[in-house]
């Protein structure tokens, strides 16, 4: 098996087994998740096409860490900018410029600055991308209208609390407009 | 209660939203799309063989020389870096101040941030004379040494300054865009379609999970990009301060050449959102006259700033006492190229201010010729303050003239057909307004609508 097959394989995504229901209606899936949740699963997936509101506190999902990723790497950009200006500039080749000090602590802190805000940046990036499992070749996807108009709740077989009879009955009173065994 | 007027006209659906922006991507682009497009790839063609000619021949072919060793290629860097400026404020301040109007535009904007860096980012290698000695500027270890890049130099800040703002300024407007290419991947029909819209959204899912990480990001990239666009342009402005030249030995520039950024930038906002509401009829529904509106404001809000700037400049020139500055600013006005001064002058502070009338702040050809206006306006201003101040210094025998060749006029016109090369191929191959963005304030200002529950 060559390199990049290798690659794709560790990358490809044939998802889990599970059991999805989906809404039209915003509001609705919002009120289903919670149910959802209050009927005691634990580990479920709310797909939808763009952020909405609600759905973290009807989930229980909590705020997420990444602005930590983003204080600490920028700490550490501002501390390498601050070494780096001054070994180089004050250690490694001192060198007499205009009469200026060899460590010249105002004139280095728009590098100091910039490192500052690309590592923070960058670092963010790549949390969003780890945490997200991303990249994923080719995921399977329970209704490509869920980045769309449409809204899903995916509950994995081996979820805690997963029974499809239960689920079923839950999804259909609170307005599902279709059921489905699926993976994703 | 004041009510809100709607960010999004014609009754429209989410699957409407979705049918209307991914239709430029997935239909064969009309005839009048592959026009613009020549034009802009003949202009493209004038900038490659004008810089390929002096890559080649050598700087002697534009207009620098001694004294004004700073010329063409400096006043084009520092205006097209103003021009990304703008897009950097509608997707990252105006997102902080939660002003959702900014919705419909931020992605274009965006992207007129990242094309203007790279229009930009070529011209001081250029000016280089050898730009294939351009990383020298990169401070690597090397067998020289190894010999460092100083550290106190603004050159070199602007090295630093300028490739954060790039890359931060794509990554932005990459992972803004990885929720729409996973919407056009899962609508895809033609399987080529499918497979590099599937690559380019790196299998997003959008659970909402990953929703409420992606906005944290989101909102992370904007807090960070907030102070770096307004460092970008400070650190440019620092190009010029920093030297104890007359003219550009002054406090007031940083602020000064931010506040001209933005006025330009949304100088050229405004005329790329008109030509896509002719290109693009559909999306007058998005852009609607109401977002246009806001921007001629911000123009001309700014427009006012650049105005106190330059009368600010000419103020302090005198009651500083110092006669060489004030020499600087009194030849500016009234010396042999006064024509530039008086040419900044009218176009950015005289000819904005027919923006105070609303019937001309909503009236898309003199929105269009104004913005233009500002455009040519702005450039002139750094041609002001680059040129004039150079050209006579402290000793007369030290003075001296600047004039433009073909090749100058080659290397600005040119540029223009870069960036709308670069941005036409945007405006077909990708969704050019943000899909997953504008759903959520699709209700705002509707009747009954619950005032953009998000």
């Amino acid at each position: 098996m060559g390199t990049i097959d290798q690659l794709i394989s560790k990358v490809s995504s044939k998802g889990v087994e599970g059991f999805a229901g989906i809404w039209e209606d915003e509001h609705q899936f919002v009120e289903a998740a919670r149910k959802t949740r209050e009927s005691g699963v634990e580990g479920f997936e709310a797909i939808s096409p763009f952020p909405l509101h609600g759905i973290d506190e009807a989930m229980g999902i909590p705020r997420s860490f990444i602005p930590w990723v983003t204080f600490f790497a920028g700490l550490t950009g501002g501390t390498f900018g601050l070494w780096f200006t001054w070994w180089t500039s004050a250690v490694n080749w001192p060198i007499n410029i205009a009469g200026k000090p060899m460590w010249s602590l105002p004139a280095f802190i728009p590098i100091i600055f910039e490192l500052t805000i690309l590592f923070g940046a960058l670092s963010s990036v790549g949390a969003l991308i780890y945490i997200c499992g991303l990249p994923k070749v080719d995921p399977p996807v329970i209704d490509p209208d869920l980045s769309c108009h449409k809204f899903g709740l995916f509950v994995p077989k081996t979820a805690k609390g997963f029974d499809q009879q239960k689920l079923t009955d839950l999804f259909n009173q609170m307005g599902a407009l279709e059921v489905k065994e699926t993976r994703f | 209660m004041i009510k809100r007027r709607p960010l999004v006209l014609g009754s429209k659906t989410y699957k409407d939203i979705t049918d209307d922006i991914c239709e430029l991507v997935e239909t064969f682009p009309p005839m009048k799309f592959f026009a613009t497009l020549l034009s802009a790839n003949f202009l493209f063609l004038i900038f490659v063989l004008a810089q390929g000619a002096i890559v080649f021949k050598g700087m002697g072919l534009m207009g620098v020389n001694h004294p004004v060793g700073w010329g063409t290629d400096i006043v084009t860097f520092v205006f097209w870096i103003g021009i990304g400026h703008a897009g950097t404020l509608i997707s990252a301040v105006l997102f902080l101040f939660r002003q959702k109007w900014r919705t419909s535009i931020a992605r274009t904007a965006e992207a007129m941030t990242v094309f203007a860096v790279m229009t930009a980012g070529l011209f001081p290698i250029l000016h280089t004379g050898r730009p294939w000695l351009a990383y020298w500027l990169l401070p690597y270890p090397n067998q020289r040494g190894p010999l460092w890049v100083n550290f106190r130099s603004p050159l070199v800040w602007d090295v630093f300054a300028v490739s954060t703002y790039a890359t931060v300024s794509i990554v932005f407007w990459y992972i803004g865009m990885v929720p729409d290419l996973a919407t056009i991947r899962d609508r895809a029909k033609n399987p080529w379609r499918k497979r590099i819209y599937g690559a380019l959204s790196l299998g997003w899912r959008g659970t909402a999970r990953n929703w409420n990480h992606y906005e944290m990001v989101y909102m992370l990239l904007a807090g960070l990009s907030t102070p770096l666009v307004l460092s970008v342009h400070s650190i440019v402005s620092f190009d010029f301060a920093v030297a104890t030249l007359p003219g550009w030995h002054t406090t007031i520039f940083p602020p000064y050449f931010v506040a001209g950024a933005i006025f330009s930038g949304f100088a050229m906002v405004v005329t790329l959102m008109t030509l896509v509401r002719i290109l693009v009829p559909k999306f007058k529904d998005y852009v609607t006259m109401d977002h246009m509106e806001a921007m001629n404001k911000i123009i001309m809000a700014t427009g006012l700033m650049v105005g106190y700037a330059y009368g600010s400049e000419f103020f302090i020139a005198w009651y500083s006492g110092v006669e060489y500055e004030q020499y600087a600013f009194l030849n500016r006005a009234f010396g042999p190229m006064a024509w530039s001064y008086w040419i900044m002058v009218t176009c950015n502070v005289l000819i904005p201010q027919v923006f105070w009338f609303k019937s001309m702040r909503r009236n898309i050809p003199v929105m269009f010729v104004v913005s233009i206006f500002v455009n040519i306006g702005m450039w002139f201003e750094r041609f002001v303050i680059t040129v004039t101040s150079l050209h006579r210094d402290f000793l007369p025998s030290n003075w001296g003239m600047f004039d433009f060749t073909i090749f100058d006029i080659g290397a600005i016109v040119g540029s223009f057909g870069l960036f709308f090369t670069l941005f036409l191929l945007y405006i077909r191959a990708l969704p050019a307004i943000s899909i997953a963005e504008v759903k959520p304030v699709l209700n705002v200002g509707r009747e009954g609508g619950d005032h953009g529950h998000h």
